[in-house]
């Protein structure tokens, strides 16, 4: 069921990586690459920046020290989202599906995982990235297969998909979430600066792409630290609501019990009981509406 | 290159990607207490992904304005919350419309 879930949401990624996968596959081929190389790159990759760098260096006949260090720098940002992916899946999940989690952590699986509302459970990722994997694969083979038969002007509208896709993923929640919004700005201005200024721009987009995440991010958690687990779910009013109403239902509760002989006493306090319950109902809806929303932002 | 050279390669590379997933995975499983480090956490992925795709979103099409036009098709879509593929593929099209528009130009 869960497996399944993570098969349909692995989808849209399986689609945006059959493109770019496939722009991989013809760029080898042009580069002299046999067709099963770079098909090989991505069963034991499974990552887009990496690959086209990684073969870009081999291709140039780069030492291994330039292979390996570009390849750290690149993928550093995965120990990263490990970190935090971590932190979102089930507790339960044991040390063999974590290894296997692990091959298929790439940006797009981690974002649709992390986006989820609930505890991610190893079914569910294995979902996403056996069907995003599967893409990957077969992209690469069609594109190193049938690398020119595509007109140029098909593949360059394609190299924007993945782009497009991650624009849909941290746009939206810029609307619900200042601190959000800040974080995306202040990439956004960053990454610029890294790209246009003279000195700065000579750092590989690698480490930019590092040193502006985490930038950012620290500034998110500085101005806009997120709410307390402990506590419930939404703020202090939700919580302030929610506890009156349950102190309040108690003593109705108390006062039904008490006065359970009379008959009018009973129908007028159930009365009260039930709209209180209502209340609480309503108020509950209401947090968890809130909750959502916030983890929807995730 | 001979073929094993370029095999052995793809292995290296394979193994430094994997390395730097699984290590933390693993290695870090406790919930994270700290309030900073979460928030930190939380908004890392964003400034991640916007870092990748700004300002290389431009640059990724054969010419800029295409790119220019499907990013701004691409913020629209997104901002009225749009599916991930509809956004991708509306993209896509408005590249696609634009160099067909350019070149007939």
């Amino acid at each position: 069921m869960r497996f399944k879930q993570g098969c349909k949401d692995g989808i849209p990624i399986m689609l945006g990586y059959l493109t770019v996968s496939f722009t991989f596959g013809v760029s080898c081929v042009a580069k002299g690459f046999k067709w099963w190389m770079p098909v090989f790159c991505s069963l034991t990759n499974f990552t887009g920046t990496g690959q086209f760098a990684g073969m870009d260096l081999i291709a140039a006949a780069g030492s291994v020290l330039e292979l390996i260090a570009t390849m750290l720098v690149i993928n550093a940002r995965y120990s990263l989202m490990a970190i935090s992916l971590s932190q979102k899946l089930t507790p339960k999940t044991t040390f063999g599906q974590r290894l296997l989690i692990a091959f298929g952590l790439t940006d797009e699986n981690y974002a649709v995982a992390m986006r989820r509302q609930y505890e991610v459970t190893f079914d569910y990722y294995l979902g996403v990235m056996t069907t995003s994997f599967s893409g990957w694969v077969v992209g690469t083979l069609l594109g190193a297969l049938a690398g020119n038969i595509l007109p140029e002007s098909l593949l360059s509208a394609f190299g924007i998909a993945l782009y497009g896709m991650f624009i849909a993923i941290v746009i939206p929640p810029c609307r619900s979430s200042k601190a959000i919004a800040t974080v995306v700005l202040t990439a956004i201005g960053l990454s610029c600066l890294f790209y246009y200024t003279p000195y700065l721009k000579n750092l590989s987009s690698g480490w930019a792409v590092i040193i502006c995440g985490i930038s950012s991010a620290l500034i998110g958690a500085i101005f806009f630290p997120v709410k307390d687990e402990e506590n419930s779910d939404d703020g202090k009013d939700g919580e302030a609501i929610s506890s009156d109403n349950n102190s309040e239902t108690n003593s109705q509760h108390n006062f039904d019990i008490e006065n359970s002989d009379s008959n009018v006493s009973t129908k007028t306090e159930s009365a009260a009981c039930d709209e209180n319950i209502e209340n609480i109902t309503a108020d509950d809806t209401r947090i968890h509406t809130k909750g959502e929303d916030k983890n929807a932002s995730l | 290159m001979q073929v094993f050279d370029v095999v052995w390669r793809i292995l290296l590379m394979a193994l430094i990607t994997y390395l730097c997933r699984v290590l933390t995975l693993v290695l870090v499983r406790k919930k994270i207490k700290s309030r900073f480090f979460r928030s930190f956490l939380e908004y890392l992925p964003y400034g991640v992904l916007t870092a990748m795709v700004f300002p290389a979103v431009l640059y990724c099409t054969a010419n800029f304005y295409s790119a220019l036009v499907g990013m701004i098709v691409a913020i629209i879509l997104s901002l009225f919350k749009r599916g991930l593929l509809t956004v991708a593929l509306s993209a896509t099209a408005t590249v696609f419309l634009v160099e067909l528009i350019m070149r007939l130009a």
